[in-house]
């Protein structure tokens, strides 16, 4: 686990220094482009603060000494320190993460019942085409015709996270509700591909179940059709949503970048994205550590989840 | 750990048998359909059970359609993409009249209303609304702009088109610039398809190599290409692209761009691909054929690639169709961030850069279309992949 997450950042940090130049020549294109200059002096002097001249690995020692320290950086593009800019953004990543796995989890529960337990029913039908649908959009599309309905027919700004008038606004009941009336369409956005596609998983395998004799055994018992689907076949067939766990954050975080960029989302996403054109190596390296270390931590929770729920899993080892 | 108890087992038991009765009439049918076909050879079985799939049939002819426009989108486009008509920039869809009323009844006559523009007093915007009282005579094959076919054939007939080529005819709408959506929606299927064909391809090639290697030697190259594997695996995908997609210098060509593209996207899906060959080869090496042929002197190559490789090759091909939608959409969703292709390329995701933020979306929502398409072709290579994976499976026949 720990060399994983070494391996990742050395590539992270790596794959920020791919792209030719560095940030003090892409701040004076961007500034030319601008119609002003940097002078040549000054792109030295930026380069010798920060230290941009040394080779590949002087520069990732001296950010790893300094992520183990705590610190995560400055940031080149904001000017300030890379772990103020992240706690900012963080928290409401998560919300939206925990959200958007809560949703797609409910979802995909009720509905891989319902179209299993119904099959070749018109509802089935309904449901599959519209999973189907799901995973074909790309979420970016979703997004746009999700703010292009709300505008023309509800005549509500979808996007953002909040009203303008609550962004700035003490944490007071009236902004947790404008939170979840903006909530809804981002949630709804970055799950809607797992969501289908965790659906047809937990399809696929409840009617896999259904049709196994121990249920004809149950049925034949006099067990009720209710307490005879929730006790055994849905048990067996549930392991897809415990050993997505892990998958959901890094999905949560890359739907993030595209989505939030059409939304405008204050989330890490649109921050990874402006981090990364700008080769701001210290801002999108730390993004992209703590995206693989919440993911390595999130497999190792469905890891063991999984094992104290499946005693297949528990004791195959054994 | 409890024993069923004996009428469990009772019942267990007559519920079996009454299974294998079904399941035994379902084999005596099957025996007897094979029974009436004894020359089809596996291919021409596989292809039958694909034809069931009605789903997965219909998608392959759309999917084939789709290749058609890629193959010859300058004639089936009514005009080319780069043709401006700056004086109908956002101008909206015209429904395409083919029948037309006049005094004496109706006949055939191919038409489309043209356009006049009112000015907006608030904001000064030019507005275009579709004007009745304007005819735009349209006809097929008409002489319009000249393209080269195939790069190399000169000239400028086109399907459908106006009759007269400075007139307007936007059967999808106009982009900011005034140029035929549906004429750049045409040309950019080329693109699009392509880059999940060619990507798959690469990530074919890279999966078979080191998962074949993988799985055929086992031991520490297996170990070593596992790790290898799980190392792709856990970097999160779209940094990664981005990233890789950053890093193509600005003064690259359009071509050198869709190389790279292509080449970014097949590092990622390849990992998938060398699971599935290297599970099946560890699965298969022990196996008497392998033995056999290794035994007749075979090389390396010659055993994997004739003996073990054939034999799950259906599979395999299914495995390549499901992950060319990945492909598609990433490219889409790569375009549209700015990092992918850049016109003058046109993909579907470069066509939908133009929608990326709200004003546009609303002033023309027509700029949504290739998003339409992405949605059709990733459908249908999704049942494509279905239909093939059922096929290649013995045991649902």
């Amino acid at each position: 686990m720990i060399p994983t997450v070494f391996m990742i950042s050395i590539v992270s940090f790596g794959l920020i220094q791919l792209p030719p130049g560095n940030y003090a020549t892409a701040l004076a294109a961007q500034m030319a482009a601008n119609g002003e200059t940097l002078q040549q002096a000054q792109i030295q002097a930026l380069e010798a603060r920060y230290g941009l001249n040394e080779p590949f690995l002087v520069q990732y020692g001296k950010w790893l000494v300094g992520v183990l320290h705590g610190n995560l950086g400055q940031s080149f593009i904001y000017n300030t320190s890379v772990s103020s800019l992240i706690a900012d953004r963080l928290p409401m990543t998560i919300v939206l993460a925990v959200a958007t796995l809560a949703m797609t989890w409910a979802i995909s529960f009720y509905v891989g019942i319902v179209s299993a337990t119904k099959q070749y029913s018109i509802r089935d039908y309904v449901l599959s085409t519209l999973a189907f649908l799901g995973l074909a959009t790309p979420n970016f599309l979703i997004a746009l015709v999700l703010m292009y309905l709300g505008s023309k027919y509800l005549g509500m700004s979808v996007g953002g996270l909040f009203s303008p008038e609550w962004v700035d606004a003490p944490w007071k009941l009236g902004k947790w509700v404008d939170l979840l009336s903006h909530l809804w369409v981002p949630v709804l956005v970055i799950g809607a591909a797992h969501t289908a596609g965790l659906f047809r998983i937990f399809r696929a395998n409840l009617l896999d179940e259904l049709h196994k004799p121990y249920v004809v055994a149950g049925r034949a018992r006099g067990v009720s059709e209710r307490t005879l689907l929730m006790k055994y076949p849905v048990r067996v067939a549930l392991n897809p949503f415990i050993s997505t766990i892990g998958w959901t954050i890094p999905a949560v975080i890359t739907g993030d970048i595209i989505v939030g960029q059409v939304l405008s989302l204050r989330t890490t996403g649109p921050l990874l994205l402006e981090a990364l054109l700008a080769q701001d190596v210290y801002l999108a390296g730390a993004i992209i550590l703590i995206v693989s270390i919440l993911t390595v931590i999130g497999t190792l929770i469905s890891d063991v989840v999984l094992a104290w729920f499946d005693p297949r899993v528990r004791l195959r080892s054994i | 750990m409890t024993l069923p108890g004996p009428t469990d087992n009772a019942i267990a038991a007559r519920v079996n048998a009454v299974d294998d009765q079904i399941e035994d009439d379902g084999d005596l049918f099957a025996e007897s359909e094979l029974a009436a076909l004894p020359d089809a050879s596996p291919s021409k079985l596989f292809w039958r059970a694909f034809r069931k799939h009605r789903l997965a049939f219909i998608s392959l002819i759309v999917l084939l359609l789709m290749c058609g426009v890629a193959l010859v989108p300058e004639f089936l486009a009514p005009t080319t993409p780069d043709h401006l008509h700056s004086l109908h920039a956002y101008a909206p869809p015209q429904r395409l009249h083919v029948y037309e009323s006049t005094p004496e009844g109706s006949r055939l006559g191919l038409y489309v209303y043209g356009y006049t523009s009112t000015v907006n007093k608030d904001t000064n915007a030019i507005r275009y609304v579709v004007d009745p009282s304007q005819r735009v005579d349209v006809g097929l094959f008409v002489r319009g702009q000249p393209y080269k076919l195939f790069g190399l054939i000169p000239s400028s007939i086109h399907l459908l088109g106006s009759m007269d080529s400075s007139q307007p005819f936007f059967l999808l709408g106009a982009d900011a610039n005034g140029r035929d959506l549906l004429s750049r929606l045409i040309y950019g299927t080329r693109i699009s398809l392509s880059v999940g064909l060619i990507g798959v391809l690469l990530a074919f090639v890279l999966g078979i190599v080191l998962g074949g290697l993988s799985g055929y030697f086992g031991g520490r190259v297996d170990s070593v290409v596992q790790r290898i594997i799980e190392f792709f695996m856990s970097i999160p995908t779209l940094p990664l692209w981005l990233a890789l997609a950053a890093a193509m210098p600005l003064s690259w060509g359009s071509l050198q761009r869709y190389f790279a593209i292509t080449v970014i996207l097949a590092i990622v899906a390849w990992t998938g691909l060398a699971r599935v060959v290297r599970g099946r080869f560890l699965a298969m090496r022990g196996d008497e054929f392998v033995l056999a042929a290794q035994l007749d002197g075979n090389s390396v190559l010659r055993t994997t690639m004739r003996h073990m490789l054939p034999s799950f090759t259906s599979h395999l091909i299914a495995q390549l169709t499901l992950s060319i939608p990945s492909m598609i959409i990433a490219e889409t969703s790569l375009s549209f961030l700015g990092l992918g292709l850049a016109s003058p390329a046109i993909s579907w995701g470069v066509l939908l850069q133009a929608a990326q933020n709200l004003r546009a979306v609303s002033t023309a929502p027509w700029l949504l279309t290739p998003g339409i398409a992405v949605v059709i072709a990733v459908l249908a290579l999704n049942f494509i992949g279905d239909g093939l994976r059922d096929a290649a499976d013995p045991y649902k026949r």
